[in-house]
């Protein structure tokens, strides 16, 4: 009686889950009859228009969309790489597409076949890492740079240097991301956040060393809430993380330092490992599309480089900035570049360094 | 008995290729050396592990398990009891109970610790209106020994639960009618019988909590690199997957080591555990 | 009044526990997204999040691949460690060394030594291979939860009962498997377990538009995580509490019409023996 209760119950179980899979498999199959191209698309989580991807199967009934996220740029790198899955569009950031123009593992782009191309702005066009816009269609930009909160930081807040000032001991946020704190560190010794001179960056580990003791914690996400809590007085953010938090408390305010800072872009782009590239460009067309580009900005946040939609957006947030920074913010700024492999290491062993004192 | 390798079988098949073709892989990196000559044999890996700052990481981790496990068996090991104990009736309830917070994603469950534990959390406010000092714990050590203790917590209590639970009440009752006191029950047949149970406990919460990261890098605030930290960078920020896997080698060497010497002094347990 | 502290302490722990969660469930009612800034209450993440298309997809993933991996590990799992048991000391040891190497191996060595077997035999990643995956972290938690149990059996009730008449597998299924049954259902709640919050091993070895809600949550660490997750969250813990109470009310509706020996307990998984023995045949 006792085992037959129990078998019941796993057979409940077993069943349940059998049926729960096989259901989900033959929806997933997809239509009958029509011949049906399924592309897989590959981006950070939550960084897409709630119905994008809806509104694209609309909009091209032959074409399926699975959808995956990625938590970091390596990650996604990684599965890339070692050819795990067929992607067909993915949306790196500026120094891993880089990395990946360098080892050849993306298609080149048609950009004839992409004519919403035509409303990205030309300031974001032949950027650094993809000089002649053959592999990539930018999607969201933005710069890094300092959060503070009036009420705690009396002083005007305009260098780098602030954030190695002893009275904001253990007031201070750092990024969690070799490239962004080691990068701030050297515009505030006056190099270039690419540099590959390793007495540059020995010079800046020696200065994170020395500001270990006064950093709070090194956070990613988790410095919106710690700053809209008012658990920190700085914090080193980015633009678009900086106008949410400045919307939600009053205290807030952002500032671009003076010695210059990252300026940093997500793109989208096809790696070579795709099986359907006119369906991949046919996705990326959708997403330069006004309407669609307007849903995701909107949605995300970020600065977006596409020209109609800052038409249509708040003319508060486009005018604002932090959001969107304008020229003369812009002038000290250095994009991401990927260093090479044996520099690549000297940057993690330096970081590792800094964080096993 | 013959049945041990029909109803083995399955599983070791399994093993071979899941477990040990992937070992074998891990091994094939951690001595190997991607030169432009090509790919090389070498110990040089390991060699680069042998700098103070890695022992710094791999001592502090050690030191941060440790703790961790022991308060987890401090905890965990009352409510093992209690749990197993005759008076309290609704005994799967409760344990279900002391599982379903597992399901709720970890990520989430430890953020909202940091709600919690923020210097203005939650915590501080309530004892900041009852009039206590404020605690800050966050972005310590003390945190993350409190984020391993909170996701390992359950992995010590139920193997530890599911032995107790079967432990032959008549043996008590014998003892007891024999004329011992409470403490000498648990002393002599309590705690001797449910030891199977602790090991597994202390086994599925020690190791993991060695190779953790996540709790170190929200409630810790990364400010320590660990060497669950150490070889997520390797494999991903760094991409050395050869000194990575040096990395697992060596820690998979000193765990099996540890838990020889420890087995030493297991002789009913002889064959069960590591080596 | 030591009742009263083991049910003080019990309550304690027990808070300790549910704090985040209750922390959890009231977050998902801030119309902010921030958890620092309580800005009103609002249902609209809830209905956010029954529009999202891509977390429902990854929400019955993860069931499907939790339960699923989970039964297929208990099992095989479970007849394993009844091989294991009467190994030689020997064998046994090989055996439970490599057993333990998924326990001890950090997650992302587990996650990319998986990924490079399954590319490397050529086979694509998606919902099966992320099955296997999970399989295969999942019994090594399975054995160690029931060969304890094992070792705590007494050797010579199987023997009694092979001896009184019975066949071998109707003495497994009669008296072994009760007697070990608390380690089995532990065993499987924990894989279940596992397998719900995994991220790493999930991330690598999946594909084809599969994702569970750890991949999920975890990716959105970048930009924050949205009180969409919460309201999930919240949802599962009331559908599991709920379905607690219901099987807690049908076994103790049982339990009226079976009267027990001395005990008054109420038959449950963890102490079969409660009630009487039902003759061999």
């Amino acid at each position: 009686m006792k085992n037959a209760k129990l078998a019941a119950i796993l057979s409940i179980l077993l069943t349940t889950a059998i049926f729960v899979t096989s259901c989900g498999k033959t929806s997933q199959n997809g239509k009958d009859g029509k011949e049906q191209v399924t592309i897989n698309v590959f981006n950070w989580g939550d960084y897409i228009g709630e119905t994008t991807i809806a509104d694209f199967e609309k909009a091209y009934p032959g074409i399926k969309v699975n959808y995956e996220d990625f938590s970091t740029n390596e990650d996604m790198y990684v599965k890339i790489k070692t050819g795990a899955s067929d992607y067909d569009v993915a949306i790196p950031s500026d120094y891993m597409i880089k990395r990946m123009i360098d080892e050849d593992l993306l298609c080149k782009i048609n950009m004839e076949n992409i004519p919403n191309y035509k409303y990205i702005d030309d300031r974001f066009k032949a950027l650094s890492y993809d000089p002649d816009n053959e592999y990539s269609v930018p999607y969201m930009w933005g710069t890094v740079g300092i959060l503070y909160n009036k009420t705690m930081v009396s002083e005007p807040v305009d260098s780098w240097k602030i954030l190695w000032d002893e009275k904001y001991s253990k007031e201070i946020l750092m990024q969690d991301s070799e490239r962004d704190s080691i990068g701030v560190t050297l515009k505030m010794l006056g190099y270039s956040m690419n540099t590959k001179n390793i007495p540059e960056l020995e010079e800046a580990k020696a200065k994170l060393i020395e500001q270990k003791p006064l950093v709070l914690a090194y956070v990613v996400d988790q410095v919106k809430d710690m700053m809209i809590g008012e658990s920190a007085a700085l914090a080193v953010v980015w633009s678009g993380d900086a106008y949410y938090c400045m919307s939600q408390n009053e205290n807030l305010a952002y500032a671009i330092p003076k010695e210059g800072t990252n300026y940093w872009f997500d793109g989208m782009v096809i790696p070579k490992t795709s099986k359907h590239q006119k369906e991949a460009e046919l996705f990326i067309n959708f997403m330069c599309e006004t309407n669609t580009a307007f849903n995701n900005a909107e949605y995300i946040g970020y600065a977006t480089p596409h020209t109609e939609v800052i038409k249509m957006l708040d003319p508060d947030l486009t005018a604002d900035r932090a959001a969107y920074p304008t020229e003369e913010d812009l002038e000290n700024c250095e994009i991401f570049e990927y260093p090479g492999d044996e520099i690549n290491r000297e940057y993690g062993r330096i970081w590792t360094e800094v964080k096993a004192q | 008995m013959k049945r041990g390798r029909v109803t083995t079988f399955p599983y070791i098949v399994w093993m071979l290729i899941f477990i040990l073709v992937p070992l074998v892989l891990v091994l094939y990196y951690a001595v190997t050396v991607t030169t432009p000559a090509g790919t090389v044999f070498s110990l040089q890996n390991f060699e680069k592990f042998m700098q103070p700052i890695y022992i710094k990481v791999l001592v502090r981790s050690i030191q941060l398990a440790l703790v961790s496990t022991i308060i987890c068996l401090l905890l965990g090991y009352p409510v093992a009891m209690i749990l197993s104990g005759r008076d309290l009736s609704k005994k799967n309830i409760l344990v279900l109970l002391f599982v379903i917070p597992m399901w709720m994603n970890f990520l989430l469950r430890t953020y909202a610790w940091m709600t919690l534990l923020e210097k203005k959390g939650l915590i501080n406010t309530v004892l900041g209106f009852i009039g206590l000092p404020q605690i800050n714990i966050l972005y310590t050590d003390s945190a993350v020994i409190l984020g391993m203790v909170y996701n390992f917590l359950p992995f010590m209590v139920l193997p530890i639960f599911s032995v107790m639970s079967k432990i032959d009440k008549s043996i008590i009752e014998a003892a007891e009618d024999l004329g011992s006191n409470s403490f000498t029950v648990f002393r002599k047949i309590t705690l001797p019988l449910s030891l199977p149970g602790v090991v597994s406990g202390i086994t599925m919460v020690f190791m993991p909590a060695l190779t953790t990261f996540i709790i170190s890098k929200l409630l810790g605030g990364s400010q320590y690199t660990l060497i669950g930290n150490l070889i997520e960078d390797q494999f991903m920020r760094v991409y050395d997957w050869n000194f990575g896997s040096a990395l697992s080698i060596i820690m998979m060497l000193l765990i099996v080591i540890s838990m020889a010497v420890m087995s030493r002094y297991d002789r009913e347990d002889a064959g069960g555990g590591l080596f | 009044m030591t009742k009263v502290i083991k049910k003080l302490y019990l309550a304690l722990v027990f808070m300790f526990l549910y704090a985040p969660v209750v922390i959890l469930i009231v977050f998902s009612f801030n119309s902010s997204k921030s958890r620092a800034n309580w800005a009103g209450f609002t249902l609209k993440w809830y209905l956010d999040l029954f529009k999202d298309k891509q977390i429902m997809s990854s929400l019955y993933y993860t069931i499907a691949v939790a339960l699923l991996a989970s039964l297929i590990a208990t099992i095989m799992g479970t007849a394993a460690a009844l091989g294991i048991h009467n190994m030689s000391r020997f064998k046994k040891s090989i055996i439970m060394n490599i057993t333990y190497l998924p326990v001890l191996n950090p997650d992302i060595v587990t996650g990319i030594s998986l990924m490079i077997l399954f590319i490397f035999f050529k086979i694509k990643l998606g919902f099966v291979t992320l099955l296997l995956a999970h399989i295969t972290f999942n019994v090594p938690y399975v054995i160690l939860s029931v060969l304890p149990k094992l070792k705590q059996l007494n050797k010579h009730l199987e023997e009694a009962a092979l001896d009184l008449g019975a066949t071998p597998f109707y003495a497994l299924r009669k008296v072994i498997l009760p007697e070990i049954m608390p380690g089995v259902v532990t065993g499987f709640l924990l894989a279940f377990t596992l397998s719900l919050d995994d991220f790493i091993i999930s991330f690598f070895t999946t594909g084809s538009g599969v994702s569970t809600l750890s991949i999920t949550v975890y990716s959105m660490a970048r930009l924050g995580i949205n009180p969409k997750i919460n309201a999930l969250s919240t949802l599962m813990f009331i559908t599991v509490l709920g379905l607690l109470l219901i099987i807690n009310k049908r076994t103790s509706g049982n339990s009226i019409a079976k009267n027990t020996k001395e005990q008054k307990e109420m038959p449950n998984f963890y102490n079969p023996s409660s009630i009487e023995g039902e003759p061999l045949p």
